[in-house]
């Protein structure tokens, strides 16, 4: 059996875990064995799970998992994988499933690949897999050789497939013992699709000039639906906040659609977005370095460029 | 209070990544080796800057060849106390936390510092290990840590926004950007380095679960494609049509 962890912060199952049990569907389709998806606490609408391809959906209503600890969420996952003769348990590669997966390795006694790209290959039930490394540098192949193998998926990796019944979930409890970790607030920006999840990001750096020109790019953002990000210098001059940092030192994002403006793209900022599927580069300069990664390149103004790109969206939107 | 700061050794940034003919090696040769950098700026200062107001001890450790002994007389020079290495080239993140867990066992740390991710595997697998080995809890992604008396207060990164978290010590922490400012070690400290103890321990056993078939690199890009500024309807009609992203 397959299990597969589907997170829900603050109650809702989102994109990560919709990928994660597509993900796990497949797994478990080239092993031969079903789909289990799992989730701790307060859950709305864990039955929709099925149609992502779980054939059961295990429920811990417990609220204590409210509150995210790594400790108790490995040790609860653990136990039904356990339980369950789990032969592979999968979470995705997020802040949370990050600070689990190598806490269920040591605890299954399993082998870890973490931020896998793609699909397995199947060999002897043995699990060969790849991921990214060195900041997108490079592709490393991994076999796993333990009898358990955990894996933690790395977002927008698969394309999420609903096309499946919905599953009834099972209420279930787990022995994860008490926590240590007290979680006093978390602040979140509501109604945006949070970076490491969106799939068209609009991201703008030092060529803006001053910060209260970023009405163009919230505009573009708008109109695509995008979630907006910004390169470190202008993070770092508290231009833009903090939490839309990409690149090394921000966060490493992988979206189908990068539009980088007046970014010249140091390798720094590329380590943390060359995984994207589409770069569109704009930039005044056209010796800038992010050329070299980019798919597509617009040397101009970004102060015309962009709202022509705004305008010339909006039209393909409404006649599409 | 005592910290433990975990330092791997990694490829700079801007180094470019070959492998050997099959694949099976990273080529070190012509590569400039560097402490990753979430290590050195965020977990080791921070925890300078706690043993700085509030006394005790920051020792560094790391799991590598005698090598690295310039990467950790750095640690050393920016301020830790002093430092351990662990005799075994680094195979793999569960070989890495195995060694560290064990050396750390018995030595009563308040708390285990971490970077985030190293920048060469990018896996942020050996801080939840240790932390599991270990029974102690574990606040990844932390770029705010705050120490008062035996309880400690983070914040720490989610996915689009931040968690505000108490945890008691000892515990495991695994850094990012906010916690600390990069420090450069200055002339001072860069002499001192080169006495503080450098301890080297030999490592004990450990049994692989993961085999690295083979390291490649990605397929090279086509080469960008220059759109017209004048004209954004064909960006647009390119977007659609052919890359089909939008």
């Amino acid at each position: 059996m397959v299990l597969v962890f589907a997170e829900s912060p603050r109650g809702h199952l989102k994109k990560a875990a919709f990928e994660a049990v597509t993900y796990g569907k497949k797994v478990a389709d080239l092993l031969g064995t079903s789909c289990t998806a799992l989730t701790l606490g307060t859950v709305d609408q864990a039955a929709e799970l099925g149609r992502y391809g779980a054939s059961k959906v295990l429920n811990v209503a417990d609220a204590s998992f409210d509150q995210f600890d790594s400790q108790r969420f490995a040790a609860a996952i653990a136990d039904v994988a356990k339980n369950n003769g789990a032969k592979v348990v999968i979470v995705s590669h997020t802040s949370t499933g990050k600070s689990i997966a190598g806490r269920l390795a040591v605890r299954l006694d399993a082998g870890l690949v973490s931020g896998v790209s793609g699909l397995p290959e199947v060999s002897g039930g043995q699990l060969t897999v790849k991921k990214t490394v060195f900041s997108g540098k490079a592709i490393a192949e991994y076999r796993i050789t333990s009898p358990v193998s955990v894996l933690s998926l790395m977002g927008n990796a698969i394309k999420p497939d609903a096309s499946g019944q919905s599953v009834a979930a099972e209420n279930i409890s787990t022995n994860a013992g008490s926590g240590r970790i007290r979680v006093k607030d978390v602040r979140t920006q509501e109604g945006r699709v949070p970076l490491p999840e969106a799939e068209i990001v609009v991201s703008a750096g030092r060529g803006m000039k001053d910060p209260s020109n970023w009405g163009i790019v919230e505009d573009l953002a708008e109109t695509l639906g995008a979630t907006t990000a910004c390169s470190r210098p202008v993070a770092d001059s508290d231009w833009r906040p903090h939490h839309e940092h990409v690149g090394q030192t921000g966060i490493a994002i992988r979206p189908n659609l990068y539009i980088a403006i007046g970014i010249s793209g140091a390798i720094q900022h590329l380590a943390g977005v060359n995984n994207s599927k589409v770069i569109v580069v704009i930039n005044k300069d056209p010796e800038a370095p992010f050329f070299k990664a980019a798919d597509y390149g617009v040397v101009g103004d970004l102060f015309e460029v962009v709202p022509r790109l705004n305008e010339a969206f909006k039209k393909f939107k409404a006649s599409n | 209070m005592k910290f433990l700061v975990c330092i791997s050794q990694t490829p700079d940034t801007t180094a470019k990544i070959s492998f050997s003919a099959d694949g099976k090696e990273f080529n070190a040769a012509g590569v400039q080796f560097i402490m990753n950098p979430y290590d050195e700026w965020y977990a080791l200062v921070r925890a300078c800057e706690l043993r700085e107001a509030l006394g005790g001890s920051v020792v560094a450790l790391n799991v590598g060849p005698a090598s690295n002994e310039t990467t950790i007389r750095k640690a050393l020079a920016i301020g830790a106390d002093e430092a351990v290495r662990i005799n075994a080239e680094p195979k793999s993140a569960a070989f890495v936390a195995k060694q560290i867990a064990e050396y750390a066992r018995n030595e009563q740390f308040d708390a285990i510092f971490f970077g985030k991710e190293t920048i060469d595997y990018n896996g942020s697998e050996v801080g939840a290990m240790v932390a599991e080995i270990l029974d102690l809890p574990y606040i990844s992604y932390a770029s705010k840590l705050d120490l008062n008396g035996n309880a400690a207060t983070f914040e720490r990164d989610i996915e689009g926004g931040v968690e505000v978290l108490e945890a008691d010590l000892p515990f495991v922490v695994s850094a990012s950007k906010g916690m600390a400012e990069q420090r450069i070690p200055n002339m001072r400290g860069i002499m001192t380095a080169r006495t503080k103890p450098l301890k080297v321990v030999e490592p004990v056993p450990f049994e692989e679960q993961v085999e690295t078939v083979k390291f490649s690199l990605p397929p090279a890009k086509a080469g960008v494609k220059l759109v017209d500024p004048e004209n954004m309807d064909e960006l647009v009609r390119l977007l659609h049509e052919d890359a089909k992203v939008i």
